[in-house]
């Protein structure tokens, strides 16, 4: 059995998992994890990962939770160009500063964006208060700034001249909310720049298959979703109030 | 000018990098940023670091924030031992996943519990209702029976037979609410077993030096009203 990477690409963790190793040619048995079906509540997922997250990888009998451990671990496995976690001791804690950074400062935000424009409505069939909408887009807003003026200024990627893991990260989590029709990149000319530069450097082919997913979720009948992991979605929900 | 780190004790992520530096004996300018006087938000520091959070390294013109990044750069500039971060694929897989996942799990458990118990309602004069604080301990516990279940299970350390950044992290994480009181070790022989291991791997002497200050958190003076004002909102933000 060679490397499992069990994912589902409406996650941005998962893509950015799917995109790097597709890039980097790693060979890879794509396990399907439906989140929309519950999947990742399964008695055989919940044994790959009993904290029921996604992406995990299975590498024979290792298995290996959290995006970007799986990420430094491709890279160093499969020894990826040295630009996706440049050797420079400065330039490496840029990245690692950045991965560090964007769990809290990007991942979340853009997330919680996503399920307050599209999917809270479309489960619960409630709006999300218009105030609690401000407040998370305001957060949005200010990070990006820090984005641009702490980790890409006046470069062209995060590191300097080339992509590295903290640009494919960043992006795939800023698409998150695209599916909620928020396209965070239209307030910033050197965003959308950098968007595209990062989008180029990917492969535009690569970067809308791994997106395809998540632009068609709008598409969704969620009337299908099991009531259990409605009422889980529901509870979840609790968090975002 | 040498290597500086602006740090606070008060803090989890700056007692972690403290003991790490000491206990590596690199060598190193300490610069303290008194969380509980503001002065992270003065001007002087947001030419450190405009995010006005500690720790911050400065290597020269090099600056780093973000503690898992500063202990990285430590362990490799200053060639630390391998234990610290080994060189084994699977071994520093194991210690990454770790430090990934407590980000959003025991860490903003750890620190809301410390805010809600003690430091909100001491510091600040803000009162936390019962309800809030019951939910944040529930949330603490169940992060606690992931580190137990899923990370340390029967191993002596974290991620292995060996001390690494994780067991370092995660246990400056949970001086948190044991400086706010609560009995995080109780009723878990195996997370303290482990946390006698990780004492004694530090050093009794470091670790107690570390966590004097987090220790006496509820002596905490109270913040006056001008600094409540400028602080609150951004506490609230910090461990929301």
């Amino acid at each position: 059995m060679g490397l499992e990477l069990y994912l589902d690409l409406l996650s941005a963790s998962c893509r950015a998992v799917y995109i790097f190793a597709r890039k980097n040619g790693i060979p890879f048995d794509f396990q399907f994890v439906d989140l929309l079906k519950g999947q990742h509540h399964s008695r055989e997922y919940i044994e790959i990962n009993p904290l029921r997250k996604l992406p995990s990888l299975r590498d024979g009998k290792f298995i290996l939770s959290e995006s970007v451990a799986i990420l430094f671990y491709l890279c160093r496995k499969y020894s990826a160009p040295s630009h996706w976690y440049p050797p420079d001791l400065h330039m490496r804690a840029r990245v690692d500063e950045f991965m560090a950074w964007q769990h809290t400062a990007i991942q979340l935000p853009m997330n919680k964006m996503l399920w307050m424009k599209l999917l809270i409505p479309m489960i619960t069939g409630d709006e999300v208060p218009a105030e609690k909408t401000e407040q998370m887009l305001a957060e949005v807003r200010n990070n990006l700034k820090l984005f641009e003026e702490k980790f890409l200024q006046d470069k062209m990627f995060i590191t300097g001249d080339n992509i590295s893991l903290a640009d494919l990260v960043a992006l795939v989590e800023m698409m998150q909310p695209t599916a909620g029709n928020h396209n965070v990149f239209l307030n910033s000319a050197k965003l959308a720049e950098w968007r595209m530069r990062v989008e180029l450097a990917i492969g535009s082919s690569l970067f809308c298959e791994a997106h395809d997913r998540l632009m068609k979720l709008a598409e969704w009948d969620c009337s299908t979703l099991d009531p259990m992991v409605k009422e889980r979605i529901c509870d979840l929900l609790q968090k975002f109030k | 000018m040498g290597l500086e780190l602006y740090l606070d004790l008060l803090s989890q992520p700056c007692r972690a990098i403290y003991i790490f530096a000491k206990k590596n004996s690199i060598p190193f300018e300490l610069r303290t940023v008194d969380l509980r006087k503001g002065q992270h938000l003065s001007d002087a520091f947001a030419q450190v670091n405009p995010l006005q959070k500690v720790p911050v390294l400065k290597d020269g013109d090099f600056i780093l924030t973000e503690s898992v990044a500063i202990l990285l750069y430590l362990a490799r500039k200053y060639e630390v031992p391998d234990h610290w971060y080994p060189r084994d694929l699977q071994a520093s897989a194991r210690v990454d996943e770790y430090l990934a996942w407590q980000h959003t799990a025991l860490r903003r458990n750890c620190l809301r519990a410390l805010w809600h118990k003690v430091m909100l309602p001491v510091f600040l004069a803000e009162p936390v209702s019962p309800e809030m604080l019951a939910a944040t301990l529930a949330e603490l516990d169940m992060a606690l029976q992931v580190l137990e279940g899923k990370f340390l299970q029967d191993k002596a350390f974290l991620t292995g037979p060996h001390i690494s950044l994780a067991d370092l992290v995660a246990i400056t994480e949970l001086m948190h609410p044991v400086g706010a009181g609560c009995q995080v070790f109780k009723g878990r022989p195996k997370l303290a077993a482990w946390r006698q291991r990780v004492e004694a791997a530090v050093g009794e002497v470091l670790f107690q030096e570390a966590h004097e200050v987090i220790l006496k958190a509820k002596d905490s003076q109270p913040a006056d009203p001008t600094l409540k004002q400028k602080m609150l909102p951004k506490v609230l933000a910090m461990i929301q």
